[in-house]
């Protein structure tokens, strides 16, 4: 016995190191994780990378509009990825807007976990009454289209306060919204993940030892329905990134003067036919490789984490 | 001509970076007609052994040497064509559980009629035929019925005795039932042991039982291999070995049950639990938790040796055999001495055995 | 033998649990005979067993799956509330209490469970999972008192206190159940609830969980009610043994009576049917059928589907559980009417 418990020590987390073994094992998981920090690391980092400030309408010149990119003829070497029609500097706007547009997304999965994990707890914990009402409400929020509740919200608040003042508070407004539609899928996975771990016997151990629910729910079954919660954020997170580039694209989203890489991509959309390709279809590429690689790592994470396929070495 | 001829069969398991060795150097022989159980603890690869003698391993577990000779042919080196052909015709298996063993989409006769006319060419009617009168000799009340209903609506016990009529559909020469009745309540039970019996007898068909039952084996089979951590470890007539052990594991193991031990008094329990499969120890891999464990056995694996009547791998058997004569002329004395324990000993002899 | 002054640890009367199938009107609606009826079905788990436990003594309570005995447990350690019926505990009724008011009892009445590796949390260390109950408990113990309290019950049960940072996963099935045990001794109760203690566990495991918790009883003269399907674990544990049939009880006797001269039919063929490992050919009595479901159960007494000695008797009216001359109780018209013998 004492053999085995010292190698079972030596590996003292199992779970983690399959974790990273399995990361190892993964080009698309590795290459997607590079593509991922790369272009996290330039958004976080936008305001020491960027050249010019693209928030500061004064440092734009109209003679430098709709350069091409460096590689074209034409191309400016001060502007990597050329202009916009206002002389503004894509590259510099493309790494704000990414910063933006992430800034949202992570903060409005935020929103969405802490209601849809807190709802989808007290569901599947305390049941009957309160679990049907809880879970019909979910149902009633999914049946309607994110961002169809998002584009009437965002309407009516810009109606009633005005454009200044809808302006300043749109990045509030946007996380709000997008965390608020979306809970149910947090709500559903947890509540399931609830009625599963429920009937294991480290509940009904903790029951007996006189634990009271709010307890059993946070300390017990919580931190064993994580692994889900980690899934459903990834995709998630490349979800609300696409509701905001499409809120944005409408127009109800961030404001011109802050774009984000949705308003950079609708903002170059008037120009596509006259040539300026760039404006678009840069940001354009950019939010799509940003939601492939989250999403590629969310699949990735869902094989590694599926615990029908991770049994533990019983 | 042994029906099954086992020898020295060895199946690895591909890990990360080494490989770990599941079954090591397996060998026996089966007779027509003859029944013997695979008795262990989960971990000792009983199991692995059902499967791979019908190459039912699946990567990354894989046969990395030896021969499995059914009828003469290896079936170690078959490819799956000629697998195909001898696995449910010639040799079929009884699983544990038999609320997953069953599809739950199809009804009983689909699946019998399936598995005859994938191996037979018969009619429909005709397999239908065939599958009544097997279920027939598993004593299940109107078969024709049964043909028609789905396995959620039959009991446990009921479904076993179908898997049972269905292994025994197209006549095969061996059975390999893994554990067939330990997912079953004791009365149900009794009667699957019963039936499989009369089955195997009239039908002279070979049964290789795996279990964790000593109670079982005894009842049901006519050998017995003991296998710990891979190896057989002793091998001989059920009788001898239930009777007279002479491993110290299998020894451990009978005298473990509570039917050995009055009532009440601490149980002969084995220090230790099975070793993991990456994690085998070096020499005998009982040395760790064996009370007769030299320097030799720490270092040598031990050679399987006739000793009486079984087979034994262990190097300790002679010296243990004489010491155990000793013990037991002592044991009687002293149990005729003494007469029943007092409560007081007793609390004392509990609150020496703490758990290893 | 317990004297007849002292109070039983645990009285259960008439104990009853129903779960219903079909929750919610809408499950209820069910189309029969071309017309659509509301139709309530129930499973009758535990069918008005009454029985007690004394002080320092192993009840066992055996029976097939499906029996109740499982339910029983869960009903006296209050993870379910019964239909009907009562529990006393020390003679206060528990069944009707709030979680709060239950705390106390909480702390003298502790409950193994079936699978080890389910029954600790997987996501938390064994010092975690030990300390949490004591302090709990016990919320102005000091650290060291803590630990100190924790390493003394991990020593008790074999488990060595430095291995108290890791994780369930890292040890074997026998050492959690092992672990799983001193959880439920670090609140020092003073009776546990053991509900299939040792089945998933390998023969020579049973053997040291066993002793185990033989050594506990003798230690800390601790009462337990065991719950199992094995019958030679019965014969080894218990002081007496209760077996349960469809959620109802059979026979209640000492130990040694029960199986030197068991009286109900379906003891009689549970003895049986156990695989021995003497010379003897297998010579159990058969039982006809299996076990009916606990759905709508029919009137009389349960047994009778597969009972060899049924009356009209048995199918209109429950058997009573009736003393006989040797203490036991037995549940039986043919056994109260002298036809078995």
């Amino acid at each position: 016995m004492s053999a085995q418990t010292s190698t079972t020590a030596r590996r003292s987390s199992f779970w983690q190191s399959n974790f990273v073994y399995s990361f190892r094992k993964s080009p698309v998981a590795i290459v997607s994780m590079i593509v991922f920090a790369l272009i996290a690391l330039a958004a976080l980092f936008a305001p020491w990378i960027a050249p010019v400030d693209p928030y500061d309408q004064a440092l734009f010149d109209i003679m430098d509009s709709e350069l091409p990119p460096v590689w074209q003829t034409y191309g400016d070497p001060r502007f990597l990825f050329g202009t916009d029609p206002q002389g503004r500097d894509m590259l510099s706007a493309i790494l704000y807007g990414t910063r933006l547009s992430l800034l949202i997304g992570v903060c409005a999965v935020a929103v969405q976990a802490f209601l849809g994990i807190s709802i989808g707890l007290i569901a599947g914990y305390i049941g009957g009454r309160l679990d049907s009402l809880l879970m019909r409400m979910a149902d009633i929020q999914l049946s309607f289209s994110t961002l169809m509740v998002a584009i009437i919200f965002l309407a009516v608040s810009q109606a009633i306060f005005g454009s200044d003042t809808f302006n300043k508070y749109a990045i509030f407004m946007l996380i709000v919204v997008i965390g608020v539609a979306e809970w149910p899928q947090y709500a559903r996975t947890v509540r399931a993940c609830v009625l599963a771990e429920k009937k294991k016997e480290y509940v009904d151990s903790a029951r007996v030892l006189g634990f009271g629910p709010l307890r059993i729910m946070v300390r017990h079954i919580l931190p064993n329905a994580l692994s889900p919660i980690f899934v459903i954020s990834t995709v998630q997170v490349a979800n609300a990134i696409i509701s905001e580039a499409s809120l944005s694209f409408l127009g109800l989203g961030m404001p011109p003067s802050q774009p984000s890489l949705g308003l950079l991509i609708s903002s170059g959309f008037d120009y596509i036919f006259s040539g300026s390709w760039w404006i678009t279809t840069i940001p354009g590429v950019v939010l799509v490789v940003l939601v492939l690689v989250i999403n590629l790592l969310g699949d990735w994470m869902r094989d590694v984490l599926n615990p029908r396929l991770y049994k533990g070495d019983k | 001509m042994a029906l099954l001829s086992v020898k020295d069969l060895t199946v690895k398991f591909a890990m990360r970076d080494q490989s770990v060795t599941a079954l090591n150097g397996i060998s026996f022989d089966l007779a027509k007609g003859e029944r013997i159980g695979i008795v262990g603890e989960s971990g000792a690869g009983k199991s692995i052994t059902g499967f791979s003698l019908m190459k039912l391993i699946s990567k990354p577990g894989y046969i990395d040497g030896g021969q499995i000779l059914f009828d003469g042919q290896d079936i170690a080196q078959m490819d799956e064509p000629a697998l195909r052909e001898i696995r449910g015709n010639q040799m079929a298996m009884i699983f544990q559980d038999p609320m997953v063993t069953l599809n739950p989409v199809l009804t009983i006769g689909e699946q019998m009629v399936e598995t005859l006319r994938a191996h037979r060419k018969v009619s429909r009617e005709e397999a239908e035929q065939i599958a009544i009168v097997k279920l027939r000799e598993v004593y299940i009340p109107s078969p024709e019925e049964r043909l028609r209903q789905y396995p959620h609506e039959l009991s446990g016990g009921m479904r076993q005795r179908i898997i049972i009529a269905i292994a025994l559909l197209l006549e095969p020469k061996l059975i390999i039932a893994d554990e067939p009745t330990t997912a079953l309540d004791v009365t149900i039970q009794a009667d699957i042991m019963d039936l499989m019996l009369e089955l195997c007898t009239t039908n002279k068909v070979s049964l290789i039982l795996i279990t964790h039952d000593l109670g079982v084996v005894n009842q049901m089979t006519e050998r017995t291999l003991v296998m710990y951590a891979g190896r057989i470890i002793e091998s001989g007539r059920t009788r001898e070995i239930i009777n007279d052990p002479q491993h110290p594991y299998t020894q451990g193991l009978i005298n473990a049950l509570p039917q050995q031990t009055v009532p009440g008094q601490p149980l002969k329990q084995i220090p230790g639990s099975m070793p993991s499969l990456n994690n085998i120890p070096m020499g005998c891999a009982f040395h760790p938790r064996c009370a007769y464990a030299t320097a030799r056995c720490k270092t040598e694996i031990p050679s399987t040796l006739r000793f009486g009547a079984v087979e034994v791998a262990c190097h300790e058997v002679e010296r243990l055999k004489a010491g155990e004569a000793r013990a037991n002329e002592v044991g009687l004395a002293k149990a005729k001495a003494d007469g029943p324990a007092t409560s007081a000993e007793s609390a004392n002899a509990l609150a020496d055995t703490t758990g290893s | 033998m317990q004297t007849e002054t002292r109070q039983p640890l645990l009285k259960i009367s008439g104990l009853e649990k129903r779960f219903e199938l079909d929750k919610g009107y809408l499950e209820t609606l069910k189309f029969r005979k071309g017309r659509i009826v509301s139709e309530r079905r129930e499973v009758h788990a535990v069918n008005g067993v009454s029985l007690a436990v004394e002080r320092g003594e192993a009840l066992c309570i055996v029976g097939e799956s499906g029996c109740g005995k499982s339910t029983v447990a869960r009903l006296v350690a209050g993870l379910l509330k019964p239909s009907a019926g009562q529990i006393h505990y020390d003679g206060q009724r528990t069944d009707n209490l709030s979680r709060k008011a239950l705390a106390p009892v909480r702390k003298k009445m502790q409950m193994i469970f079936q699978n080890p590796y389910a029954s600790l949390n997987p996501r938390m260390t064994i010092q975690q999972a030990l300390e949490e109950p004591v302090r709990f408990h016990n919320p102005r113990l000091s650290r060291a008192e803590l630990k100190d309290q924790v390493a003394e019950v991990m020593r008790s049960v074999g488990v060595d206190p430095s291995w108290g940072y890791r994780y369930p996963h890292e040890f074997s099935g026998g050492q959690r159940q092992r672990i799983a045990i001193a959880r439920s001794l670090t609140v020092d109760p003073e009776f546990v609830i053991a509900d299939e203690p040792i089945s998933a566990l390998d023969v020579s495991i049973q053997a040291q969980v066993l002793n185990l918790m033989l050594k506990a009883k003798a230690v800390r003269g601790l009462t337990y009610l065991f719950i199992t399907h094995d019958l030679s674990v019965v014969q080894h544990f218990g002081t007496r043994v209760a077996v349960l049939y469809l959620g109802s009880l059979c026979e209640l006797a000492d130990t040694a009576t029960l199986f030197s001269a068991p009286k109900h039919p379906y003891t009689k063929a549970l003895l049986s049917a156990v695989p021995q490992l003497s010379d003897e050919r297998p010579n159990h009595i058969r039982l006809k059928g299996e076990i009916p479901t606990p759905i709508n159960l029919p009137k009389g007494c349960p047994f009778q589907s597969r009972c060899a000695y049924a009356t009209s008797r048995c199918s209109a009216e429950r058997p009573e559980a009736i003393p006989q001359s040797d203490g036991s109780l037995v549940a039986c018209h043919a056994v109260e009417e002298g036809r078995l013998d």
